[in-house]
């Protein structure tokens, strides 16, 4: 197997003129971010201005209306809100390190684009985010986020003008200014060695999560880890600590859509097929004649039609699991948590509380479940108005 | 290194443009426009003005290699409904019609989705003679060139200013029809001004490949060629044209400027 693939999903599926920047980057993991120097100004980075580690808080109420031991990892207590930061602070860095001025990166939501934002501005590096046009429109807050932060923000009004669009129109810039700009990529997509990178970036939430499990129940290993899917990077951040150990179940959580039949949804390794897209092999939503297809999910940061390779290659192997929530299946539990635990979480994350509280007895009573929380609600304020009122409508 | 044991019609015609004391013109247009029918009769028309290869695109949803022109007329392409297996119907309904040799260029994903094997010999049958797939850089072609060559298909190579010397020979290894150099280090698009290196890293392509070199990206006009006139042998324009077709002219006038 090629060092650039997970099993048969991965490699380097990009123009010749990206090549080099992708071996100058290999070169810079295996020189600066492997150093001593990197890991010491990245953890400092981590813990003073992201606020890590984060919480691991054992959900009292919906562990006794479930019968299991809820615990969830609480990335939305990080600044900016959520775990895009983990990664952006490290390639930020990196970037730095490199001695590439700019940075620039693809947002769906606008989660991963603030994040970056973050990372440039308090790094002083020039930044640029490509944005679907349509996701400019119905995300406006974050862009004006961004652009307080001195972020350049440019709508793509190619293609579907969401996400993936955005991904193209980056990977273009980066063609032409590869001597001075570092791709700060959101998820763990894209060519080898990003969803390694991000993967790498991300794992200290699955890290803390396993010591902070060890001290505060004094067992050695949780029953399940459970993540929403959409690159995947929240997942991979919590999963790839468990991989090797047999005995915990590793589920991961994807966006059904509406669920009726024939809806988009964004349930790439669920209902896709292999293809190749954004540079790697993976499993994607695409046609008989590979075209790729439109994505959907009430939470913008699922809303994309492809996925990770490691986790594609997670469930070849059948070494994970990935199930799919709905719409409404998530609002539900978004309701749920704010009710009765008191926190707001990302539509996001919430695909991950539904898949838990809807499939109880997937699990056997006590059993100790970790949940990432990947990012808090506020972002979603907007969107949780519209289906309260078509709730009460109909 | 060896050469192949087969010639390669692309090859072929290159050198006799070559041999008539000038560069081999490669037009591109993306299958399905202007439009579905107007399309076949655009690429007759190349044939017969003066295409010495011609180039027909694959639309595919998401070009991460192409500059807006080209992207927006895939984009159309693909809303006719036009599909590589439609394509190759096409051809093979006017094989024999055309005299120029065909190269397909598309992006990865929808030969994949077709499946390699069953592209090839349907290619084949209908008359296509090689690919240019911009997103397959030589770390991911060795199942489809094996495929490629054991039906007699050319795989062209994309170079470019920042290919290393070391990069240019493993291409130059076991490239067939032609290598085609990359005049910018961006997306496709026509261009006022190449950049001042290309003229020396194409001295060095030229002195690494054993078949022809062809420049493409940004190219409008037989001007911008002098500086470079030693180092290739043909030439590839895509955007220019389209904005020349949009403009409501004719490709035969495209074709004369060349002349
Ligand atoms: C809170 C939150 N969770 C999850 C995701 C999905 O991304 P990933 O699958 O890479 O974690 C996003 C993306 O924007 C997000 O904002």
């Amino acid at each position: 197997m090629k060092k650039s693939y997970f099993g048969d999903f991965g490699g380097q599926f990009v123009p010749e003129l990206l090549m080099p920047p992708l071996f100058e980057l290999e070169k810079a993991i295996a020189e600066i971010v492997h150093g001593p120097e990197f890991q010491r100004r990245f953890a400092e980075l981590l813990a003073d201005y992201v606020g890590r580690p984060s919480p691991l808080y054992r959900c009292p109420n919906l562990s006794a209306d479930t019968g299991l031991n809820i615990w969830l990892k609480r990335e939305d207590l990080n600044h900016t809100g959520a775990h895009k930061i983990n990664n952006t602070m490290g390639q930020a860095l990196l970037a730095r390190m490199m001695g590439k001025p700019r940075i620039i990166a693809e947002t769906g939501a606008g989660q991963h684009g603030v994040a970056t934002a973050t990372a440039a501005a308090m790094m002083g590096l020039e930044c640029v985010v490509y944005m679907g046009a349509v996701d400019v429109a119905r995300q406006a807050h974050n862009v004006r986020r961004m652009e307080l932060l001195g972020t350049t923000v440019v709508a793509v009004h190619t293609g579907t003008k969401t996400l993936k669009d955005a991904t193209n129109q980056a990977f273009k810039d980066w063609i032409a200014n590869q001597r001075t700009t570092h791709y700060c990529i959101g998820s763990v997509v894209g060519p080898h060695p990003f969803p390694t990178l991000v993967r790498d970036f991300q794992s200290v939430i699955g890290r803390e999560a396993r010591s902070q499990f060890a001290a505060k129940t004094g067992g050695d290993l949780p029953a399940a880890v459970v993540a929403c899917v959409g690159g995947g990077s929240n997942a991979m951040g919590l999963f790839h600590e468990f991989v090797p150990h047999a005995s915990v179940r590793i589920i991961g959580v994807e966006a059904a859509g509406s669920g009726e039949p024939g809806c988009y949804h964004s349930a790439s390794l669920c209902k896709g097929t292999p293809g190749i897209l954004h540079g790697a092999k993976t499993q994607l939503l695409q046609d008989a004649d590979g075209q790729i297809e439109p994505s959907h999910s009430i939470a913008a940061g699922l809303d994309y039609p492809g996925t990770g390779p490691e986790h594609a290659a997670l469930k070849a192997s059948g070494r994970a699991t990935y199930v799919c929530v709905n719409d409404a299946q998530a609002f539900a539990a978004f309701k749920i948590l704010c009710r009765r635990e008191g926190i707001i979480p990302a539509l996001e994350s919430s695909h991950a509380v539904a898949y838990v509280l809807d499939n109880v007895s997937a699990f056997a009573p006590g059993d100790h479940v970790i949940i990432n929380l990947s990012g808090r609600g506020d972002k979603d304020l907007d969107i949780v108005e519209q289906l309260l009122k078509a709730e009460q409508k109909g | 290194m060896h050469a192949p044991a087969r010639t390669s019609a692309i090859e072929t015609a290159i050198r006799k443009a070559n041999a008539a004391g000038r560069k081999a013109l490669i037009p591109y247009l993306p299958c399905g426009f202007p439009d579905v029918t107007a399309f076949w009769t655009e690429i007759e028309s190349l044939d017969k003005n003066g295409a010495d290869v011609i180039e027909i695109g694959v639309p595919f949803s998401d070009p991460a290699a192409d500059g807006p022109v080209i992207e927006a007329a895939s984009q159309e392409c693909l809303e006719r409904g036009v599909t590589l297996a439609k394509i190759l119907e096409g051809l093979k309904a006017r094989k024999g019609a055309i005299s120029a040799p065909i190269v397909l260029m598309g992006y990865l994903n929808p030969f994949h989705q077709y499946g390699f094997e069953r592209f090839a010999a349907d290619a084949v049958a209908a008359g296509v003679s090689g690919c240019i797939i911009p997103d397959l850089p030589m770390e991911e072609s060795d199942e489809i060139k094996t495929i490629f060559k054991a039906n007699g298909l050319d795989l062209i190579p994309l170079v470019g200013l920042n290919t290393s010397v070391e990069r240019l020979r493993a291409y130059a290894s076991d490239a067939s029809g032609f290598a085609y150099f990359v005049s910018v280090l961006g997306t496709t698009g026509d261009r006022e001004v190449l950049p001042e290196e290309v003229s020396a890293k194409l001295k060095v392509a030229k002195g690494i490949f054993t078949v022809p070199l062809a420049l493409g990206f940004g190219i409008k006009s037989p001007d911008q060629l002098a500086a470079f006139a030693e180092s290739i042998d043909a030439v590839i324009f895509g955007s220019a044209l389209i904005r020349h077709l949009r403009e409501g002219k004719s490709a035969a006038s495209f074709m004369q400027r060349w002349k």
